[in-house]
């Protein structure tokens, strides 16, 4: 295996369907055991990156490594070391359960020696019980579980989760995610895409965002929610009167009587705030102050809702 | 290689179809020995096609050939669709298995399908007319290449289809009438000059008249011309074929 750091690395990937460029020059790469999201609105491009990375899409330029390994020249040393969650709901109706996750290691060159790891991944992902079934007869919270293990029977070191909690319970999104964490803890890399962003907060340690097919922004969680230049300041005012003009607008949400106000933190102190809105005349009933979640970093860079 | 992988999938593919067994395998053995009663009975005792060999003998190695191209092409392309349909196909094409890993696990899963219709309809054939058989080989030979190439051609139609309608139109209006008028219930020398003639650019044709003539060591080409038609039209649809699959045609966008 080359010697690199890099559990996948991207340059200067581009692609292009009829007029739509989906990607147009990514580059960045993602640390062997780190837990990394991949953040964008629809359309950002992420799915056909991911497709690249898998080897389902062909890019029209650049180059794609997993672990070093190029992922057209050692396409089978590449797809060997990665794991794919997709985001569809796909499975094969002719098979159970336990058949799928011992044909799916069979094309990964895995044969009995890993029917024991397969058993335990029935277990952590409570499936053990639906064994036997038939893909077609489980939930969908269910086919999400099977879809995981899928993409971990052959024990990749590289694990891409498209999407894995969209359209799932609050209770399997926490299984999922401590299922997560733990295989990041396990040493394994993590690839988060999702559109839940508290959710990519709570776990990723780096943050890439794409937008039109380009990269907006790659930094550590902690970071990217530190370089945003504002921060929220929630009030609950008494009295008809008008905000002072410099501060109409900052208002970003009024709710029954409360208002949100995004404020610079450099040029808008809060102190200062506070006495420009009790000037206009109001009483101040109730004030909070947030920062800024990544939700509004992502609102901040792409102008759009996740 | 990922010699693994490919069993894994060849067996994954006679698995799909050995759980479906009765529309798979029984229902085209039903299809073909109701051809060859109603056939055999109506005709077989006013038609003699090769001396010395009843109507009801001759249509025997047609229908098993129709029946085992038919299924053959069925195969491989109804498990592509379906795959390509209920999105499963993405856990094959993300795995490390080679084009002509993938090429070879189906068109052999293909040719088996066609085989094992084949064996059993001969087992039928048997109970009404016992074959002779003039060559072994070139039974097996013309079974092979012609589910072979069969196979490979459902591949491709599979690869190009979108939804199940076009495969059912290329299957009816293409497949189906290509392998029924091509010499399995007649022998091309009954036809007017100008289809006879066409005939002879027909590779089903020589499909048929190849198997027909490992049983009764008579047909309407020669077996070296019925090996080589039937031999270059798998070789070139494979051609095809691997070329879609090496380069990701219609199946990595």
């Amino acid at each position: 295996m080359p010697v690199t750091s890099d559990a996948i690395s991207i340059e200067g990937v581009r692609k292009t369907y009829g007029t739509l460029k989906a990607l147009d020059g990514v580059e960045f790469s993602i640390r062997r055991g780190e837990f990394f999201g991949l953040l964008g609105p629809n359309g950002a491009g992420k799915s056909t990156l991911i497709g690249i990375i898998a080897g389902l899409v062909r890019m029209d330029a650049g180059r794609v490594a997993v672990l070093g390994h190029d992922n057209r020249r050692e396409y089978r040393a590449a797809r060997r070391a990665l794991g794919v969650v997709p985001q569809e709901l796909v499975f094969d109706p002719f098979f159970s359960v336990r058949e799928c996750l011992r044909i799916q290691a069979g094309y990964y060159g895995c044969g009995r020696e890993y029917w024991p790891w397969i058993e335990r991944l029935l277990d952590e992902l409570d499936l053990a019980s639906k064994a036997g079934a038939t893909i077609r007869q489980l939930s969908g919270g269910m086919k999400r579980r099977v879809l995981i293990a899928q993409a971990l029977v052959h024990k990749p070191p590289v694990v891409i989760l498209d999407e894995p909690t969209a359209g799932v319970d609050v209770e399997l999104r926490r299984t999922l995610w401590r299922f997560a964490r733990k295989l990041h803890a396990e040493g394994t890399t993590v690839v988060l895409t999702t559109h839940y962003l508290e959710e990519a907060e709570e776990l990723c340690q780096r943050i890439a965002i794409l937008d039109r097919g380009r990269l907006k922004a790659l930094e550590g969680t902690g970071q990217i929610l530190a370089r945003h230049p504002f921060r929220f300041l929630r009030l609950t005012l008494d009295g008809d009167f008008r905000l002072p003009p410099g501060l109409e607008p900052c208002v970003v949400s009024r709710l029954n009587g409360s208002l949100e106000l995004k404020l610079k933190r450099e040029e808008q102190p809060i102190g200062e705030v506070l006495e420009s809105v009790r000037g206009a005349g109001f009483r101040i009933v109730d004030v909070r102050t947030r920062e800024p979640t990544l939700e509004d970093v992502f609102l901040e860079l792409t102008g759009e809702r996740a | 290689m990922n010699v693994f992988g490919f069993r894994t999938l060849l067996v994954k593919e006679i698995r799909r179809f050995w759980k479906v067994l009765v529309q798979t395998v029984l229902s085209p053995v039903v299809t073909a020995v109701l051809y060859l009663a109603v056939f055999g009975h109506v005709l077989g005792e006013r038609m003699q096609v090769f001396p010395g060999v009843s109507y009801t003998a001759f249509i025997i190695p047609g229908l098993i050939m129709m029946s085992v191209i038919q299924n053959a092409f069925a195969n491989t392309s109804s498990s592509l669709i379906q795959s390509k349909m209920m999105g499963n196909l993405v856990f094959l094409l993300m795995a490390p298995l080679s084009a002509w890993e993938l090429f070879g696990a189906y068109v052999l899963a293909g040719i088996l399908r066609g085989v094992l219709i084949g064996t059993v309809l001969y087992g039928f054939g048997w109970l009404v007319v016992p074959l002779p058989l003039h060559s072994w080989a070139a039974v097996l030979a013309m079974t092979v290449l012609a589910g072979g190439a069969l196979a490979v051609l459902g591949l491709i139609a599979g690869i190009l289809a979108e939804k199940f309608d076009h495969l059912a139109a290329f299957q009816n209006f293409f497949i189906m009438p290509a392998s029924f008028l091509s010499g399995v219930f007649y022998s091309i020398h009954t036809l007017p000059e100008f289809w006879r003639g066409l005939s002879h650019y027909n590779p089903f044709f020589y499909m048929i008249d190849g198997f027909r003539w490992g049983f009764f060591g008579v047909g309407d080409a020669t077996i070296a011309a019925s090996l080589l038609w039937t031999g270059g039209f798998f070789a070139l649809c494979s051609a095809i074929a691997l070329w879609m699959l090496q380069t990701g045609y219609r199946l990595r966008p």
